[in-house]
Order: structure tokens, then C-alpha cells, then sequence
């Protein structure tokens, strides 16, 4: 195929330049004759030529436009500068491209990197302070929702609720519970290890027992879930969005609020706070376990100190906080999904912000009830 | 590769092919000759399998039965370099555009032609601004992304994505569903132009009739699971079977008529 591939020579022919074209110009062996073809015309700039193609074999859109622009650059105004020898298809090839040659921007304006890096710094900023807004008035919205449904009850989506309870809750108790019982067992462990050398390894059961109930148990569920069914609000509402589902409810007078929104936030605050309790449970069990076989404090030693030294309110210190990280949980999962616009990469970044901005709250509200319950010790 | 015979006259040969979805059967014993340089208008009622038909042919769907010949090639029983080498030859224009959502309409259509023809910068550039212009898009719209686009523009670029490489054959699905008449009329005489000057085969799948009247060379009818008429519209026209019969010859397809003749 080498010797067929495109290529070109320059004649001068009575004064006039003409170039010789032969071989097969199509797009796929442009790749080498058009660089060349560039500097010609830069050198040769606003001169007649004569394009002479009666040797090119082969030609193709990509050819013609390249043959075309040269022509063009070569002073196309003159009457002299022209095509010969082409075939009648070639011919038309010509005709077809011959007002196709303005160049197209492939990407969307951008000024000098400094300037793009303000824009950027800039837009981020307010982007920020719009997001909180935003988000504001998204529970502003849900919570009038929720009145709504509360005054009139048979708008609420119970088929739908239960559906988000087996599929965000029971589901994830297995994972969660797993995670959790080795949590228990891993801090049961290390406090095994430090507790030995006072000779205080009794004190494991105030460890596990106000770790995991205060603590571990609680925010482990809600970290799971944020990552499982957070994810999984923002994706499905968000692909919804993007087959334009949301504006066909609207338009029908369903409020997707009420379908989508509530549905979710409530089975989510209805559900993690049994999944924390299970997760709990199964963190003291793996601290017990672990008492019992590796530090020959038997399961019967650890339930009565466990009765004696944890009183009541180290499980209600965690499971309180469990209903304010669902609410978080699911709803920054549904405003995410809500704010996905046409593309699949914005589908992406939003899943992805929907789970970074769940946990960060769930963090931060898991130290606002820190310091509060210091302050009112609890 | 002794299966191959580039000379055929019949770019796409499909024989005996049946198409089902469990046991829903969409086409049985079908059969489908597309000559080399026609447009070929394929239409049929919602549900009589046209798109599937299309999927069948570019190697989406499976048929259980019949073979599907492309450019000489069955398809479905080709190594990975001869469908490779088929594959090259043709673009696909979906219903919706398909566009890349997360490249530029100039990205998309630079796609195919560095994946293929390993061409970069300023060539891959020329050659998307001139897919972008021929389709008939602005020359901004090579900037912008397609969930910026109205669904015609999705539809022009979308196409210049199919003409990337500038394939022997052109696969149009539903082309000038949701253009507007005018924009739908360019898009008939963008797509006879091309034919024309680049000698392509264009497979379409269409409702529309006044793209049938104005583009198609010849006309295939699906209904009842396999082609009741194939052939130059006039003939199709005079076949005798009732669905035929009511999409001729029914207000649209009375218009359409009329306003050719006139």
C-alpha cells in the first residue's frame, strides 16, 4: 500500500504553480502528507495554483478537504487558481466539501490558565455557598412535604416505603452486621493488649460496652449505608432525572417529593436505627467473644459486669443519633440525585458528592452530640 | 478470507433470519438483499422489528436462525479481525444520537477517527469541523457537549459521528423522527448528497414518508415477522396487503403522494 498512498509535486508551469496530486487520498494515509501540505500553503500564500488531480486513485471526504483548503489558502479568489483532472466523482467530492472548511472548536473556551484557575477558585466558592442554599431549601421542601403527607395521609407512599426498607435496611444488615462484630472483636483485642499490663483486663467490658454502644455501633451503620443506599438514592433519582422521568411526573401532578423523596428519607429513618441496634448487639458479641477465649473472662463474668457498669444511658446516647444520620444519609442522597444534569459524568460526580457530603455531616453531627451530651452529661 | 467478495452487488444479504426475544419471536425466515449505492427505506408499524432488524445486521442481536452476510462477511460466525475490518466500513446512527455524553460533539466524532486511523491534532480537527459543517451544524457546536444539544442537533451530530471515516455503508435510524420539516427535508438532501458524492449504501429504518418519497430508491415493507414487499416505492405501492394498503394510501401517505406529484 505504500506506494499508493497520497502524496504531491510542485510543478512551475508557465507562471503558474501547479501541484501534482497521485496516489490514494483517503483519510486514512492523510496522516503523513497533510503536515506537508500545511507548510506549502503557509509558504506559498495567496498565489495561483493549479491543483492537477489525474492521478488520484482514491478520494474521500478527509482528501478533498484537505486538496480544497490548500486551494483555498492559495488564493482561491483568482480565476486561475482552480482544479484539473479530476473525475466526475472526485469532482463532486470537491463541490461537497468546498463550503464545509471553517474550523469548529472542539472544546468549550477557556482563558490563560491563571485566569481559569480564579474562574475555577471563584466558581467553587459560589457553587459552595449555592449548594448550601440549595440544600437548605431542599429540606425546607421535604419537610413541607412531609406535613403535607401528614395532614393528609393517603398521599403517603407506603408500597414504595417498604420497598426502601427491604432494600436499604434488611438488606445491609448482614454487611453491617459482620463489620460491626469485628469492630467489637478488634477493639476488644487492642484494649486486651494495654488493659493486661495494669492488670485491669476486666475493664474490657467497659470498653467494648461504651465503645460500641456510645459510638462504633451507630456510626459504622450509618457510614455503610451512606456509602450503600446514598449512593444508590442519588443514582436512581439521578438517572430518572436524565431520561426526564422527573419533569414527566411534575407535568402529571405527582410531587416527586412525595414520590421519590419521602418515601426514601422516611424508611431510611424508620430502619437505621434497628440496624444500629443490631449492629450493637453483634459488636458486644464480638467483644465477648473475644474476652472470652483470649482473656479467660467467661461470657457469664462479662454479662453481669456489663449489667452492672453500663447503665442504660450509653445505649440511648447512641441510638439517638441513628434517625439524625438517616435523615442526612437520605437526604443529601435525593438532592444529589435531583441536582444530576443530562450526563452520564454528572450522574458519576454527584453519586460520588452525594456520599462525601453524607459522611462529612454524619462526622460533624456525631461531634455536635459529642460535645452536647459533655455539656449535659449524659 | 474466501467468505469476502468486496465486488457483490448486495452489500447486506440477509437469509432465512429469525430474531426472538425468549420466545417472542420478532422476524422469522427472513430475507433482505441491500444493493451496493441505494438507500434503502425500511418501514413497518411500531413493533414489527424494524430497529431490531438493524441491530441484527450491525452484530447487536444475535438472530437464533439465518445468516446475516455484510459486505460479503457473515458476521455473526467472522473472526474478531474481519468484523473489525466490517466494522470500519460502516456508521451507525441510533435514534437518539448516542453521543458520548461525557465528550464534546467535536470529540465525539475525533473518537472514531483516532481510535481507527490513529489521527491527531490539527488533521482530526479539519476533519470534524468539516463532518460538522456538512451535517449542517454551526461551527460552535463543536464546543459544546450534547446535553446542550436540541434532540435535532443531537441527530446532525450523531450523524457526522456515523460519517467519521467515511463508511461505504450508513445505518440511519429514524433520522427525521423529531426534526422539524424543514430541518427533516435538509436531512433528506444532506443524505441523497452523500449518497451521491461519496457512493454510499444507506440502510434506514423510517416512518417518514416524505423522506421515502424524496430519499429512498427502494422501499422494504416488515410486517407479519418477514419483508412483504421490497422494491422501488411505485411497486411497493401497488402490493396488495392491507397494511401496505392503509400506509399509502391514508391522509399522510395521500399528502406525501400528492405533494411529490405536485
Amino acid at each position: 500500500m505504500a506506494d499508493s498512498a497520497a502524496y504531491f509535486d510542485i510543478d512551475i508551469d508557465d507562471g503558474v504553480m501547479k501541484m501534482v496530486a497521485a496516489g490514494d487520498w483517503r483519510a486514512r494515509f492523510l496522516k503523513q502528507v497533510d503536515p506537508r501540505l500545511r507548510d506549502f500553503a503557509d509558504d506559498t500564500m495567496g498565489r495561483e495554483l493549479i491543483i492537477d488531480m489525474t492521478g488520484v486513485e482514491r478520494l474521500d471526504t478527509a482528501g478533498a478537504m484537505v486538496l480544497q483548503r490548500t486551494l483555498r489558502a492559495c488564493g482561491d479568489r483568482t480565476r486561475i487558481s482552480r482544479v484539473v483532472g479530476a473525475s466526475a466523482a472526485h469532482e463532486a467530492l470537491m463541490e461537497q466539501v468546498k463550503d464545509h472548511l471553517a474550523p469548529c472548536h472542539v472544546t468549550p473556551f477557556h482563558p490563560n490558565a491563571f485566569g481559569a484557575m480564579l474562574e475555577r477558585l471563584g466558581k467553587g466558592v459560589a457553587e459552595t455557598y449555592i449548594a448550601a442554599t440549595q440544600l437548605l431549601s431542599f429540606i425546607g421542601e421535604a419537610l413541607a412535604a412531609t406535613w403535607r403527607v401528614f395532614t393528609r395521609p393517603s398521599h403517603f407512599r407506603w408500597t414504595s416505603t417498604v420497598h426502601h426498607m427491604e432494600e436499604a435496611g434488611l438488606n445491609a444488615i448482614p454487611i453491617v452486621g459482620l463489620m460491626s462484630f469485628l469492630i467489637g472483636a478488634v477493639v476488644a483485642f487492642m484494649g486486651a493488649k494495654i488493659l493486661s499490663l495494669f492488670n485491669a483486663e476486666i475493664f474490657v467490658v467497659e470498653l467494648v460496652g461504651i465503645s460500641v454502644l456510645r459510638e462504633f455501633g451507630v456510626l459504622l451503620t450509618a457510614i455503610l449505608i451512606a456509602g450503600r443506599s446514598g449512593s444508590a438514592f442519588t443514582a436512581q433519582i439521578g438517572s430518572m432525572k436524565i431520561r426526564e422521568e422527573i419533569d414527566a411526573m411534575r407535568v402529571l401532578g405527582l410531587d416527586p417529593m412525595e414520590v421519590l423523596v419521602l418515601p426514601r428519607v422516611f424508611a431510611l429513618v424508620l430502619m437505621l436505627p434497628a440496624i444500629a441496634f443490631i449492629a450493637g448487639i453483634l459488636g458486644l458479641v464480638g467483644g465477648a467473644l473475644v474476652a472470652a477465649f483470649a482473656m479467660d473472662i467467661s461470657i457469664a463474668l462479662f454479662l453481669s459486669r456489663f449489667g452492672e457498669t453500663i447503665p442504660l444511658t450509653h445505649f440511648w446516647a447512641g441510638l439517638i443519633k441513628a434517625p439524625f444520620f438517616a435523615f442526612v444519609i437520605a437526604i443529601i442522597g435525593c438532592f444529589q440525585g435531583m441536582e444530576v444534569e443530562g450526563s452520564a459524568e454528572s450522574l458519576g460526580q454527584r453519586t460520588t458528592l452525594s456520599v462525601v457530603q453524607a459522611l462529612f455531616l454524619v462526622i460533624v453531627i456525631d461531634a455536635f452530640f459529642a460535645l452536647f451530651y459533655l455539656e449535659i452529661d449524659f | 478470507m474466501s467468505t469476502g467478495n468486496d465486488n457483490a452487488k448486495n452489500v447486506i444479504e440477509l437469509r432465512g433470519v429469525r430474531t426472538q426475544f425468549d420466545d417472542v419471536v420478532i422476524h422469522d425466515n427472513l430475507d433482505l438483499d441491500v444493493h451496493k449505492g441505494e438507500i434503502l427505506g425500511v418501514v413497518g408499524g411500531s413493533g414489527a422489528g424494524k430497529s431490531v432488524l438493524m441491530r441484527a445486521i450491525i452484530g447487536l442481536k444475535r438472530p437464533s436462525a439465518g445468516t446475516v452476510k455484510v459486505f460479503g462477511h457473515n458476521f455473526y460466525e467472522a473472526d474478531d479481525e474481519a468484523r473489525l475490518s466490517v466494522e470500519r466500513r460502516w456508521g451507525v446512527l441510533f435514534q437518539g444520537g448516542a453521543l458520548f455524553s461525557s465528550l464534546t460533539v467535536a470529540q465525539n466524532i475525533m473518537a472514531p477517527v483516532r481510535e481507527h486511523l490513529h489521527i491527531e491534532g490539527a488533521l482530526a480537527r479539519d476533519m470534524a469541523a468539516l463532518k460538522i459543517s456538512m451535517v449542517g451544524l454551526p461551527a460552535e457546536a463543536g464546543a459544546k457537549y450534547p446535553s446542550e444539544l436540541s434532540g435535532g442537533m443531537k441527530k446532525r451530530a450523531g450523524l457526522a459521528r456515523a460519517l467519521a471515516l467515511d463508511p461505504e455503508l450508513v445505518f440511519l435510524d429514524e433520522p427525521t423522527a423529531g426534526l422539524d420539516p424543514i430541518g427533516a427535508a435538509k436531512f433528506d438532501d444532506l443524505i441523497v448528497n452523500l449518497k451521491e458524492s461519496l457512493g454510499l449504501t444507506v440502510f434506514m429504518v423510517t416512518h417518514d414518508l416524505d423522506t421515502l418519497h424524496a430519499a429512498c430508491d427502494r422501499v422494504a415493507v416488515l410486517a407479519e415477522h418477514h419483508v412483504i414487499a421490497c422494491g422501488p416505492l411505485d411497486e411497493v405501492r401497488r402490493t396488495d396487503h392491507p397494511w401496505v394498503h392503509e400506509y399509502f394510501s391514508g391522509p399522510r401517505g395521500r399528502a406525501a403522494l400528492s405533494a411529490k406529484a405536485g
